[in-house]
């Protein structure tokens, strides 16, 4: 590469690296700045240097228990069914199957319906308690049907995200599956490896990467699941469903109260970032090869 | 893929498949269902699952809204807009960390990634007070502006792995050819370029037009995309079924289509190469 | 016209060095090859001269004007790539006329050009082919016509025909040569391969770990090797090296002997040894020998001597054939 070409490259990757960095640092400065202030939109001009008031004020607040409980629960329960439904939907993909693409094409179909519409269709068309399709199945099979929205909110939640998650887990299981080596899998069998422990030590193993990946992705976006709790139950009923992003979103533009809502940003960037660590180093270490 | 397998395995794992794709795609399907319905049907218990009186008076009466459309059309404006600005500041980046790569290169990408793992409650309030000192609030260039910003480390990163499977020697053969840089460019990387740049396109598109964050907390009813729109379905006076599936359907419709032709792209967007 | 010199040209990556100041002079017309083992800085010093690196010191002079910050694209040299680098997405007819077409060419001039190429190639049927439909040997044909379309000063071959089999290999080997005679342009090119240097070259450059070694023709590094490196480079088998007391026999810390010098007999005069393995190829037999003191010695003779491992074996080195090196591994010239 000659000088000329560096230059150049240099000069191109400019405005890219400019914007993100602007894009990135202003905003955090300015949350890390107000978490610092007493600062309410209902009385502008108030603002006060207050120190980590704001951060006692957030995590000592039992909503933010509440709501990071509920995002604990709401980001493990997804990830386990994704991953185990996912895990098995990508096997069963991968052995032959007639007219596989049309099924992959049903499999995939959910990951691209906007937050918006899978939540509302899920909690009218399917989770209504009265003419909801389960609650349909439910009488039909002599049992009552559930108020999904008053009585399990949190699983609802949890089976709307996981149905808009599941394709993502299994594309890329099944992506993973079909790049490992036919060869590698031949060799188990002549070794005498049956089906089963040819998985245990041949399959699962090569999935443990990808495995690795989606849980990093899934939980990244899990933590600021948003729009499907917006739509639903507005957090509610109580602070049944709220999570950290609900809350802060809650704080900021329902409350007005901009320190504390700034103060819940930092901790929920703090949380992604611990999360973003590992991802990075991943994905940094497959930049190498 | 010379081994044999067994016909009555192969219509076990059809089976299996089918029936496990079916149920997954089931939600989408009701919808589709319910669209053709009338209100009264799509409430109606016991469901009626095919034989309802089929009709497109939801479709109408969406479209008759004028409304429908002018959130459509914004949908199109924030999910265009966004990703080609993103594309004309990305292809010149990935070019650059491809083909003329430094040793902050790595480092760079990864910074990159790491901005999009940034949560965007994080930077809610300050984003939020900035639009409205600038009057960005519901402008069509204010969504434009922040999923394209949003977007651009994705968009970097997937030129950047499409880019970095062009061998090197082609564009140093073009080099010795007597090609400037511009001409490098135009004549050789972009049209072996153009498979990975359009699904770079498709998959940002299609994540621009589904983002349901900054669209719910920045924009309300001028510059509303479809994903703020239906949300106004939520409101209890809102619930019309048959409107909403009719509704929901066309939103989902053209993005469903893009997605398809875009799936074995999506993997690598979404997972930034790390897995292929 | 290309001659090519070079002048103290020297290369490092940030603190590392891989080229050592590099003196040359290449005489216009001549097949010049760079010889060495992989990571010896051959195919850098190609780019260098191609100008798809910057030299960090010294000159590059092309018919004696110095093109050191001259683009690539402007030095009028043309190149091969290992992986011929051809165009995905043109034809053979556009990957032919592409440099032309950059350099503004009229369009029947580069028809003309292209198929004229097309022809010496045997390339004809093909032009109209995208480069996946065909196979390797026709892919190296385009990237050679590719070179020679555009009447540079000179060739750069980067390792061209390590991606072939090896009886394409041979057979590519003899087209590039009568090729480079016909149209007698200076010629440089790359390989890890002593056969391919000693077949094809009118001059070898060896290089090792940055530096040249060696700069001779073929016949002359086979002779008369510089030193311990050029020695046991050149030639297969390898030179057998002997060292302690036998070399100080011959008046030197080092004495190399090569197969083909060492005559082996069952008996009469000579070291004696024990086979320990015998290749038989039919025209000759390799003879790893086993010599007490010396070491194992490899010997090459002639046809079949019907000897097979474990037997007794008389090896005797042909005096007026010995090399003799000094401490620094020199060759000690009397």
């Amino acid at each position: 590469m000659t000088a000329e070409t560096r230059a150049l490259g240099r000069l191109l990757l400019g405005p890219a690296v400019a914007l993100l960095f602007v894009w990135m640092i202003v905003p955090l400065a300015m949350t890390i700045y107000f978490s610092t202030l007493h600062y309410n939109l209902l009385n502008p001009g108030m603002e006060q240097f207050v120190g980590l008031e704001n951060y006692i004020y957030f995590l000592t607040d039992p909503a933010f228990l509440a709501s990071l409980y509920n995002t604990l629960v709401l980001v493990g329960s997804v990830l386990v069914l994704t991953i185990v439904l996912g895990t098995l939907i990508a096997l069963l993909l991968d052995q032959v199957v007639v007219g596989r693409s049309i099924v992959r094409l049903m499999v995939i179909a959910p990951f691209f319906v906007m937050p918006t519409v899978s939540a509302l269709v899920w909690k009218n068309l399917l989770m209504h308690p009265v003419s909801g399709l389960f609650a349909w199945i439910a009488t039909s099979l002599g049992l009552t049907p559930i108020d999904w929205f008053a009585n399990a909110p949190l699983v609802a939640i949890i089976l709307i995200v996981a149905w808009q998650w599941l394709p993502f887990a299994t594309l890329i299981l099944l992506t993973a599956l079909q790049s490992l080596d036919e060869e590698q899998r031949e060799a188990a069998e002549m070794d005498g490896a049956g089906p089963f422990s040819s998985f245990l030590y041949v399959t699962l193993p090569h999935l443990a990467r990808p495995i690795t990946v989606v849980i990093l992705i899934e939980t990244i976006f899990l933590l600021t699941v948003f729009a499907e709790i917006f739509v639903t139950t507005g957090g509610g009923p109580g602070l049944a469903t709220t999570n950290i992003a609900f809350l802060i979103y809650a704080q900021a533009l329902i409350q007005y109260d901009v320190g504390s809502a700034s103060a819940g940003g930092m901790v929920a960037v703090v949380i992604a970032n611990i999360v973003a660590f590992f991802l990075v180093r991943i994905v940094g270490r497959n930049l190498e090869a | 893929m010379a081994r044999r397998v067994s016909p009555a395995r192969i219509c076990v794992s059809t089976a299996a498949a089918w029936l496990v794709g079916f149920a997954i795609f089931f939600p989408i399907l009701w919808m589709v269902l319910a669209s053709f319905k009338t209100e009264l049907e799509a409430f109606s218990t016991p469901p009626s699952f095919l034989f309802f009186h089929w009709t497109l008076e939801n479709y109408a009466t969406v479209q008759q809204r004028s409304d429908y459309l002018q959130h459509a059309f914004n949908s199109v404006v924030v999910a265009g807009g966004s990703t080609l600005i993103a594309m004309l500041i990305a292809i010149p980046a990935a070019w650059s960390m491809a083909f003329a790569p430094s040793k902050r290169t790595k480092d760079t990408l990864l910074w990159m990634l790491s901005t999009k793992m940034m949560p965007p409650v994080g930077v809610l309030v300050p984003i939020y007070l900035l639009y409205r000192t600038f009057g960005l609030l519901d402008t069509l260039g204010g969504l434009v502006l922040v999923l394209c910003l949003g977007n651009l480390p994705i968009v970097v990163w997937m030129l950047f792995t499409y880019f970095k499977e062009i061998p090197k020697d082609i564009l140093e053969a073009a080099r010795m050819d007597g090609a400037t840089v511009g001409r490098e460019l135009i004549y050789v990387l972009t049209p072996m370029a153009v498979p990975g740049i359009a699904s770079t396109l498709l998959l940002n598109v299609i994540l621009a037009w589904n983002e349901a964050f900054w669209t719910l907390n920045l924009s309300s009813s001028e510059a509303a995309p479809l994903t703020v729109f239906i949300a106004s379905y939520s409101s209890p006076e809102g619930l019309f079924w048959a409107r909403l599936s009719a509704a929901s359907t066309l939103a989902i419709a053209p993005i469903l289509v893009l997605g398809w032709f875009s799936q074995r792209q999506l993997v690598r967007g979404l997972t930034f190469g790390a897995v292929k | 016209m290309g001659r090519i010199t070079l002048q103290g040209v020297r290369k490092a990556f940030g603190s590392h060095t891989v080229i050592h100041g590099a003196d040359l002079d290449i005489a216009d017309g001549s097949f010049v090859v760079f010889v060495g083992p992989s990571g010896c800085g051959k195919t850098t010093l190609l780019r260098l001269i191609a100008g798809l690196e910057d030299v960090t010191d010294g000159r590059i002079l092309i018919d004696g004007s110095n093109v050191v910050g001259v683009a690539a694209a402007k030095r009028g040299l043309s190149m091969v790539f290992q992986s011929y680098a051809l165009y995905p997405h043109m034809s053979v007819r556009g990957n032919i006329g592409f440099g032309l077409k950059m350099a503004g060419v009229a369009r029947p001039e580069i028809n003309r050009k292209v198929e004229a190429a097309a022809a010496t190639l045997n390339l004809t049927p093909y032009l109209d082919r995208k480069p996946r439909e065909l196979s390797g040997g026709q892919r190296q044909r385009v990237a050679i016509g590719r070179a020679i379309v555009r009447e540079p000063k000179a060739f750069l071959f980067d390792e061209p025909l390590s991606n072939l089999d090896a009886a394409l290999r041979v057979q590519m080997r003899l087209e590039i040569t009568t090729l480079q005679k016909q149209l007698a342009t200076t010629a440089i090119y790359v390989t890890h391969d002593q056969v391919e240097a000693m077949t094809m070259a009118d001059r070898i450059v060896v290089l090792n770990a940055g530096r040249i070694e060696q700069f001779g023709s073929p016949l002359e590094l086979y002779d008369r090797p510089d030193n311990l490196f050029v020695a046991g480079f050149i030639g297969s088998p390898r030179m057998n090296f002997i060292g302690k007391e036998m070399a100080k026999r011959y008046g030197a810390p080092t004495i190399g002997i090569r197969p083909e010098h060492l005559r082996a007999a069952r008996d009469g005069e000579g070291w004696q040894g024990v086979v320990s393995v015998a290749e038989h190829l039919g025209s000759d037999t390799f003879l790893h020998v086993d010599v007490p003191e010396i070491g194992r010695l490899t010997a090459r003779s002639v046809g079949e001597l019907g000897l097979t491992t474990g037997d007794r074996v008389r090896l005797s080195p042909d005096p007026a054939r010995i090399h003799r090196f000094d401490a620094d591994g020199r060759a000690i010239r009397s």
